[in-house]
């Protein structure tokens, strides 16, 4: 009987305050992780600035920008996606659950394209080509490869992430009271959006 | 019930959040044909610094957090910027 009310009173207490603020620890150590990508390609750029410039040319700004666009817009519908949820509209939570998964899908799919082209021509992390090019522009392209191949890891896990949630929000696990879930994954995929929006004009733009 | 009294953000708030990033995400590849040389660099990243913001703050709904998150994330965005400003120091003065 006792063992039955607390097992009851504990399904029904969670803490969401303590639940983000473990999520937002866990994404400085994320911010981190990146940040000292960024900080390699912050010095080699300034000391190899030439070969830096002429390496930027090589990515298609296109493909780039789409990219960033459908980011955008995927951190824009898994954020209502919390409103929804919030007004006890499960069926448009999972709707919009579902487009961020869509979008996120677009921009593996952009990814894959701008790789596999980039592989055609042999440009590829140890192919011959690349390390017969100048040094600064083997470390353009080393660090474009470990940047945009740890975001996209990270796109993949907030796929699966989002994927959890639509099966939950389906089942009512996730619902108007118990929604932190949501939350947190959404904070992940902000948490991709903010990185692309840094490593965008890095590699992209700044030619 | 635990609902009230937390903040929802409106389905109009997100996309006026997503027409500004849009719109500066345009003026960041505008900038990049003007050729401004190191200028560019610089407006670039103060760009990608005012989304970075604007996404933080609405989306990740900072805004309406506990003072206690707010001063955390804040930070942590002085102590990454402190390890970039000691590296260059000690990168341009060894």
């Amino acid at each position: 009987m006792l063992m039955s009310t607390l097992q009851q009173n504990h399904s029904e207490h969670i803490d969401s305050e303590t639940g983000k603020l473990g999520m937002w620890i866990f994404l400085f150590t994320e911010l981190f992780l990146f940040g000292g990508l960024f900080l390699v390609y912050a010095v080699f750029r300034a000391k190899y600035s030439e070969d830096f410039h002429t390496a930027a040319d090589e990515l298609n700004t296109f493909i780039g920008t789409l990219n960033t666009v459908f980011l955008l817009v995927s951190s824009m519908t898994v954020a209502m996606s919390v409103t929804a949820i919030q007004k006890n509209n499960r069926k448009l939570a999972l709707f919009l659950v579902l487009v961020t998964l869509v979008l996120a899908g677009l921009f593996m799919m952009n990814k894959y394209f701008e790789w596999s082209h980039k592989f055609e021509y042999n440009l590829y992390p140890g192919s011959e080509v690349l390390k017969n090019l100048p040094r600064g522009e083997l470390l353009f392209f080393g660090l474009y490869y470990m940047m945009t191949g740890l975001h996209a890891l990270h796109v993949f896990i907030g796929m699966i992430l989002l994927s959890i949630n639509i099966v939950k929000i389906g089942k009512g696990t996730v619902n108007q009271q118990h929604y932190l879930m949501l939350e947190n994954s959404g904070l992940y995929w902000h948490l991709v959006d903010l990185i692309w929006i840094f490593l965008f004009p890095l590699l992209y733009l700044i030619t | 019930m635990k609902n009230e009294g937390v903040h929802i953000s409106s389905y109009s708030s997100h996309g006026i959040v997503l027409t500004v990033l849009l719109a500066l995400t345009t003026l960041s590849v505008m900038v990049t044909d003007w050729h401004l040389g190191a200028f560019s660099v610089s407006i670039a990243l103060l760009i990608a610094s005012i989304k970075v913001s604007t996404v933080i703050t609405y989306f990740m709904h900072v805004k309406f957090e506990s003072l206690f998150l707010k001063l955390l994330i804040a930070g942590v965005f002085v102590i990454y910027a402190l390890v970039i400003i000691i590296t260059f120091i000690d990168y341009f003065l060894r």
